[in-house]
This record gives structure tokens, sequence and C-alpha cells, in this order.
């Protein structure tokens, strides 16, 4: 039952995307942010689309993957979009009671909308495309340098890889105390919200031991393999910038300056 | 052949047992040679995880000191060089596998000490290959079973090249396939690599196979020598309650019922001999 679970959203390909080197994605993937929001009108933001688009047919992730990454902003995207509508001030085009839609209104609307998609799609299309190992390396080494204000990076990436080797085992062992507990007579499935809260304690208490025991285990065992923090330490899987990674930079900044130099062309609306 | 690991009186006590709790380990001496296959047996709290965990500095002792190739374990500034001789195996291979991939889990010591990323590469493929799992290297651990998990954990230790592996307990929580797995490897890296083996263990058939077999009592060392040795101490092991080799027990049975079979017989092959052998000459007896 809990074994469905997938960590990450990861989907696993061998397209030039996934193939980039998770530092230039990461980076990439902020440029992109920063983007949108410097585009300021609807044919600048529309360069955003079309690297979307670009970004899910390169990268061969099916496209009810990105429905799935945007389906759980619509509704704020909807909200954002009648807010602009009916509340920013300008030429009036419609006019019904109290409610008024200006031009700026509908202009403000379709902007918000286009940028939130984007904002959710292209930074899915990074989870989508990289491992969550590979992502935390990345982060790990892109953030290296904060070490020098005493930022823990390597301590905080050793956390997560953790975090995900042991997702899998505990949910695992999770199940085998919900078995055991109702083997036991315990009634998970019945009662108020109240009841069910109160029957998990039954379920989370031995997990908890169980994984501070392991954390026990496993700390020893890190110390058995001469492990000693970031310090000195050398990593087997070198990460590399390629041609590709850099002719993609080049491409983003060629779009910047294409949506500095849109963004002054006056448009009707 | 040279010492890799000598304890020397060594007295312990868990600090958190309070002062007048009993002493877990009380004046052991041990040495442990180059290149030997060593079985530590004893029951429950008898010591003996406690004693493994003093070869590689994990625990210090309180009376008397551990050597490991003449560094002593309490000597911080040789703490690394000690660990990355002594390398340990635990009981449950799930609290040991750190990374997510396996490759990369066997990689980890070796990163933790330095090690030039090439070399890592060579040496995690040479680890992989000697324990068999080199076509699982891409998996993620909790694709594998318990057996394959514990030996990419020997392949983590293997790939520090130590002179010693102590493994505490590595079969305890796998499946009779899983320890078969897990003992070949074991052999195979004692005898085809010349790896000093520690095992920590209370199977008897597993301590049946080494090539010497020390019996852990209430923090002291009971027995000391070969399998057939020890093992011959049938009534001596029975009392602190351990067993022996199934085929031992039928054999000591029998002698006690007045037969004339051999009081040192280990395998059930030497078993068969030694009863067959009985049967004709009361045979040939009875004609």
């Amino acid at each position: 039952m809990l074994k469905d679970i997938t960590i990450g959203q990861y989907f696993p390909g061998q397209s030039l995307l996934h193939r980039m080197d998770p530092r230039m994605k990461l980076i990439l993937t902020l440029y992109f942010v920063v983007l949108l929001f410097v585009a300021s009108n609807l044919l600048s933001v529309s360069l955003g689309v079309l690297v979307v688009i670009v970004g899910y047919a390169v990268s061969k992730v099916p496209l009810r993957m990105l429905l799935k990454s945007v389906r759980p902003v619509l509704l704020i995207v909807a909200f954002t979009a009648l807010l602009n509508l009916f509340f920013v001030d300008g030429t009036p085009v419609f006019q019904w009671g109290f409610l008024t839609i200006t031009q700026e209104g509908i202009r403000y609307a379709v902007l918000i909308c286009v940028r939130i998609v984007c904002l959710i799609a292209g930074t899915s299309l990074l989870t989508y495309t990289t491992s969550p190992i590979a992502l935390t390396d990345g982060l790990e080494r892109l953030l290296a340098p904060l070490n020098r204000i005493h930022l823990p990076v390597h301590e905080l990436a050793m956390m997560m890889t953790i975090a995900l080797r042991f997702i899998p085992t505990l949910v695992e062992e999770t199940d085998k105390i919900i078995s055991a507990q109702k083997a036991r007579g315990a009634d998970l499935e019945s009662g108020g919200l109240f009841q069910r809260a109160k029957a998990l304690i039954p379920i989370l208490i031995p997990l908890f031991i169980s994984a501070f025991r392991r954390a026990d285990e496993l700390a020893m065992a890190m110390e058995c393999r001469c492990y000693r923090g970031g310090e000195g330490r050398t990593r087997m899987r070198q990460l590399h910038y390629s041609a590709w990674d850099y002719a993609i930079l080049g491409l983003f900044v060629a779009m910047t300056v294409a949506v500095v130099l849109i963004n002054r062309i006056p448009l009707p609306i | 052949m040279n010492t890799i690991i000598q304890a020397q009186d060594v007295h312990f006590r868990y600090e958190e047992a309070g002062q007048g709790s009993p002493l877990v380990l009380d004046g052991v001496s041990l040495e442990i040679r180059q290149g030997e296959f060593l079985a530590v047996l004893g029951h429950n709290g008898s010591g003996k995880s406690t004693l493994a965990k003093h070869f590689n500095a994990i625990l210090l002792p309180m009376g008397g000191k551990v050597y490991v190739k003449g560094m002593d374990t309490q000597d911080e500034e040789r703490l690394y060089d000690i660990r990355q001789q002594v390398g340990m195996v635990f009981q449950n291979p799930d609290n040991q596998i750190v990374a997510t991939i396996v490759e990369e889990d066997v990689a980890f010591g070796l990163e933790n000490i330095g090690v030039a990323p090439e070399e890592i590469r060579r040496r995690v493929d040479e680890a992989l290959k000697a324990v068999g799992m080199y076509e699982y290297r891409e998996h993620a651990p909790h694709q594998l079973s318990g057996g394959q998990k514990q030996r990419v954990a020997i392949a983590g230790v293997i790939a520090m090249r130590p002179d010693c592996i102590v493994m505490d307990e590595p079969t305890a929580m796998l499946d009779p396939r899983g320890r078969r797995e897990v003992l070949k490897t074991i052999r195979a890296l004692n005898k085809e690599f010349g790896i000093t083996v520690v095992l920590i263990t209370h199977y008897m058939d597993e301590a049946a196979q080494s090539d010497r077999v020390v019996v852990m009592n209430d923090g002291k060392i009971l027995l000391d020598g070969t399998p057939r040795e020890v093992f011959s101490h049938v009534a001596l092991l029975k009392q602190v309650g351990l067993d022996v080799p199934q085929a031992t027990e039928l054999c000591h049975q029998l002698r006690r019922q007045g037969w004339k079979v051999p009081d040192d017989v280990l395998t059930v092959e030497e078993c068969v001999t030694a009863l067959l052998k009985e049967l004709e000459v009361k045979h040939v007896r009875h004609s």
C-alpha cells in the first residue's frame, strides 16, 4: 500500500536535459524564473512559454506530467487573475454595476497567468529530469563556497542523502508496524478524525524508536568508514560542464537581450 | 605469522550502566594473526560484540591495551589509520548503507579518506566484483535482498583495502540463502585475498568453518583453539548456554552410550564416515 510512494518526481530518461550538469540546470532554472519576471509584455513573456514547450519536447517528459505539476496551482492562478482583472485601475473597457474591467487589468491578468504557469512548469522540468541524488549533489557543489561563511553545506547535503536513502526503509517499516498493530486488534479505519489520529500513536511511537536506533547504528557504521564531515573529502562522481551546458547558458543570455528589447516594443494591449 | 590485532588484559564497562555494574569485558587477552579466520562465539551478553568494537577504536578499553598493527587504539592521531586497517560489518545491512546507489555507497569510505576520483572508481569496481555485486552497481539498496545488501556492505569495507575485517553477526538477520551467500563471500575474501577475518557469531556451523574459535563467557575467554578442539568440550559449551554443531552433538551422545566414535567430529560427512566405520566394526563382531 505504501510501497507506491515515489521519491521526488524524477522521470528517468536519456535526453539532452537529463544529461545536463545538475549545477547548470539549477542555475538555469533560477535564471528562467528571473527572466519570467523581467519580461513585462505579452510578447516577451511568450518567449518563456516557448522555453517551456521546447524544454518538455526535448526532455520527452509526457504532457500529462506537465498538467500534473500545474493542476495544484490552477486555483491560485485563477484567483490572482480575477483580482488583477477587476482591481487594476486604467482605461475601462467593460462596466457592469460596480465591476469594472480595464485594459491594464486584462494585460496584468494574462501576464500573471502565463508567468505562474511557466514558473511551475519550468521548475518542475528540473525535478522531472534530475534525480534527487543528482540534485543534492549539484546543490552541494553549487553552494560549496558558502562553507566560508560557515553554512554547513556538506552536512545539509549528507542529511538529504540519508533521508532519501531511508525513506523506502522507513516506509517498509511503517507497513510492518501497521500490520503488527492490526494483528493486535488496532482499529485504524473507523471513527472520527480525532479517533483516527489517536489510532496513529501506536504506529508512530515504534516507528520513531526504531528510527532513532537506526540513526545510532548508521552513525557508528559511518564512523567505522572514517567519516569525519566534508573536510578533505573527495568524490567518485565528478561533475563537468559540457559544451552543451555552455551553449544553453549562451542561449539564455541571448534570450535575456531579446526580452529586454521586446519589452520596449509598444503593444496595443 | 605476524600479529595484526593484540588485546592485552582489556577491561570494559558501559558508562551508562553505572559504577557498580559488572564488567562487560573482564581481562580479555587475545592475539589475532595475519590471514587468520577467527570466529568468536558466545551467547548474548557474553561481551563478544563489545570486544569486536575494541578492534577498530569504536570503543576504548578502560583498562589494558588494544594494538592494531602496533598502533595503540587510544592514540587519537592514528584513529583513521586504524579504521582503515580494520573494517567493520554490522548485523543489520539496512543500517550501514549510507548512499542511495550501490556504487556510491561502496565509494563512501574511500571518499572519506580523500582518495583520488579515478582511483575510487577502480577500487569500487574491484570490490563489487570481489563480492559478486558488480551487475547491481546502479541499483538502489532497497531493491536488493538482505544477503545482497550485506555483500554491498562488505564491498564498502574491502574497497578500503583493510588488512582485517571484523564482522559482528553479519548473517543474523538473513534468510538461509543470504547466509550462504555472505558466508561464501567471507571465506573467499579470507582464502583468495588473504584478508584476516574476525567473525562474531552464534551459529555453530559458521564457527566450524573457521581456522580458530574463541568462546567468550561473562566477559572472559573460555576456550581458544581450532574448531575441533573447542567443540570437543561439549559439556563445557552446554554449561555456558552454547550448542555444538549437530554432528558433534550426535557423536557426543553416542559416545555416552558407549559407542566408540571420535569426539572431534565437525561436519556431517565426518559423522557419516565415523558411524559407518563403527557400524562395520559392530557388524563384524556380531557375525
